[in-house]
């Protein structure tokens, strides 16, 4: 899928040539900063914005040319974007009584959604009178009671507070298992993507950087930016030495592993989680220039002799301008040709 | 201590009240003080005189008409308009300016333009669509048409500025849920747009009843147009019978009053919160 906008005097292809297979029951997130694209490609989805080249197909229907009220999917909107004027049964019968189902059925059927949201007994409320939880329930359930296909979610807990978040991951885990259908989730959360998603599309500046489970996503990162953006926060420059194999021998004693093809004397740039480094001997010293006490530990950022600043979280106490040693497992630095 | 922040009113309510209040109360004893007859002698007078009582229904049958016109054509134009566009900004440009010439330079223009010897008549014996007289000055139709032409600019920029209020994320969901363009409009916006849609008539309908110099100028203020404002305008200006006038003027004010209320009161019975979807 490619979707192309006119800006100014040149096109910006804020969607640029994303394919993916999605399969019956599966949880899709699409990741990435905000403007990457996860919420263009959504809507393309459901057909609020048309695509400027590429195609969609549902099974063997191709249904890009299809208007969204064709479409069938739910999707449930950052805000909710539920109909103030309706009570929560109008809300969730919407979908239903507009594709004719019988009156008596819409009933059961509303009933049954709410059910498994769990917002039985409040029917005959209005969505201002309900919290943000629950209204997120009901543009759930309102989404699923279509017994649709596909639902998209476009960053549906970015408006909830941070226990409700987590609440409510879980629960939008056990819908999508309960309904055994597939699912599309837009978020900038990589903890979220991490916690929920059975495969990840990371995206930036319109394009798919890696597709993955979350453990490939999570530890092999496809390149830099993807390693950046989920939480490889530490980066150290040097020139390749040595390669042997997936290991890579860099200037400054550094040993790393190879995630791309390095040629020796090239330069090169290492990445590494602040939880995969540690204080004590190693081929890395620096003076502590910050402390932040974290409870069962503390991210402490040590200054190198060339300026690098790293990030390190530790257990281990640590004095501000003390001089300390930083190590780690050489699995563990990823080591990327420099841009 | 009590607040007396509430006292910072007091200018303003002392405007309205020598504006609006006084004027009103001093009409209103007024009116109960005939030069002659009791004290209901004016309202007595008014509906048993021929050339009183029917100046309401010929009022109403040009306010009603003028105003269900005018919100009637609004809403379609400026719902098609909602996403703010360079047409929608010209189109709102162009309507201003009908409000800001006034009823009198309208009426003129309408003369030049629908009279019988105008462009409009010419044009069509010209090109022989039409070789019948055109009479659309100088009767009821001149008068309706210069309310249309009044009132209708002001009825689309208030219903463009309520229609473009309320979240287009809502129609976007209910197209997800399987509604076309048109069940869009019929289940999202008409409901939400229907407490606007009331205000806007009770307005537009209060400006075209009290509706005065086309009456005189395009219509036929002796018969077919002889709208109320023109009895009281006579009772006060041709009789100087000010105690009449007064009558006159209350009795239009209790007819606005009471079609205002019945709408304003239905309105009730329709959902009136906000009309976004959530959280922002």
């Amino acid at each position: 899928m490619t979707r192309r906008f006119a800006h100014a005097e040149r096109e910006v292809a804020a969607l640029d040539g994303l394919t993916v297979t999605i399969r019956r029951g599966e949880f899709i997130a699409l990741l990435g900063p905000s403007g990457c694209g996860k919420s263009t490609a959504l809507n393309c989805i459901a057909g609020l914005l048309s695509l400027s080249a590429g195609s969609i197909w549902l099974d063997d229907q191709r249904i890009d040319e299809l208007p969204p009220e064709k479409r069938g999917f739910g999707m449930v909107f950052q805000n909710y974007a539920l109909f103030p004027h309706m009570s929560v049964r109008q809300n969730v019968g919407f979908g239903l009584r507009m594709r004719g189902v019988p009156s008596a059925q819409v009933d059961a059927r509303v009933a049954r959604a709410l059910e498994l949201v769990q917002l039985r007994g409040h029917e005959e409320k209005l969505p201002g009178q309900l919290s943000g939880g629950q209204q997120q329930r009901v543009a759930i359930a309102r989404a699923i009671v279509v017994e649709p296909p596909l639902v998209l979610m476009d960053e549906p807990l970015s408006n909830l507070d941070a226990r409700l978040r987590l609440e409510m991951r879980a629960e939008i885990r056990r819908i999508h298992r309960s309904l055994g259908r597939a699912t599309i989730y837009v978020t900038h959360d990589q903890e979220e993507a991490l916690s929920m998603a059975d495969r990840i599309v990371v995206m930036k500046d319109g394009r798919v950087r890696q597709i993955g489970a979350p453990p490939a996503i999570y530890g092999e990162p496809a390149d830099l930016d993807v390693a950046r953006f989920m939480g490889y926060r530490n980066e150290l420059a040097a020139s390749v030495e040595h390669v042997a194999g997936g290991d890579v021998m860099l200037s400054g004693g550094l040993q790393g592993r190879a995630m791309a093809a390095l040629a020796v004397g090239a330069h090169a740039r290492a990445a590494i989680r602040p939880e995969d480094l540690a204080l004590g001997a190693g081929p890395l010293a620096g003076r502590v220039d910050n402390v932040e006490y974290g409870g069962r530990d503390s991210l402490i950022d040590v200054v190198l002799a060339d300026g690098t600043r790293l990030h390190v979280r530790s257990s281990q106490p640590a004095r501000l301008g003390e001089q300390v040693g930083v190590t780690f497992s050489p699995q563990r630095l990823l080591v990327y040709p420099a841009a | 201590m009590r607040d007396r922040t509430i006292l910072l009113a007091a200018p303003a309510a002392l405007l309205v009240a020598a504006l609006f209040i006084y004027p009103f109360a001093y009409g209103l004893l007024l009116s109960f003080e005939p030069p002659k007859g009791d004290w209901l002698a004016n309202y007595t007078q008014f509906f048993s005189s021929d050339r009183l009582w029917p100046t309401i229904g010929i009022t109403l049958k040009l306010a009603i008409p003028a105003t269900l016109i005018n919100v009637g054509f609004a809403l379609p134009i400026a719902y098609r308009m909602r996403f703010p566009s360079r047409s929608q900004k010209s189109l709102t440009t162009i309507l201003v300016v009908p409000i800001t010439l006034g009823t009198v330079l309208i009426a003129e223009g309408m003369l030049t333009y629908f009279g019988p010897r105008g462009w409009l008549a010419q044009f069509l014996q010209l090109v022989h669509l039409y070789d019948g007289p055109i009479r659309l000055t100088h009767n009821y139709w001149g008068v309706l048409i210069s309310l249309v032409i009044s009132g209708f600019p002001f009825a689309f920029l208030l219903i463009l500025s309520y229609v473009t209020g309320i979240d287009p994320v809502l129609a976007r969901a209910a197209a997800t849920l399987g509604a076309g363009p048109w069940a869009q409009f019929r289940h999202i916006y008409f409901p939400l747009l229907l407490p606007g849609l009331a205000m806007c008539f009770c307005l537009a309908f209060v400006q075209a009843f009290s509706v005065f110099p086309s009456a005189v100028l395009v219509g036929a203020p002796a018969g077919p147009t002889r709208v109320i404002s023109i009895a009281a305008y006579e009772a006060a200006f041709e009789l100087y019978d000010y105690s009449l006038a007064s009558a006159v003027a209350m009795i239009m004010g209790f007819v606005q009053l009471a079609i205002v209320a019945a709408v304003l009161g239905a309105r009730r019975l329709v959902y009136r919160g906000p009309v976004t979807g959530g959280k922002g």
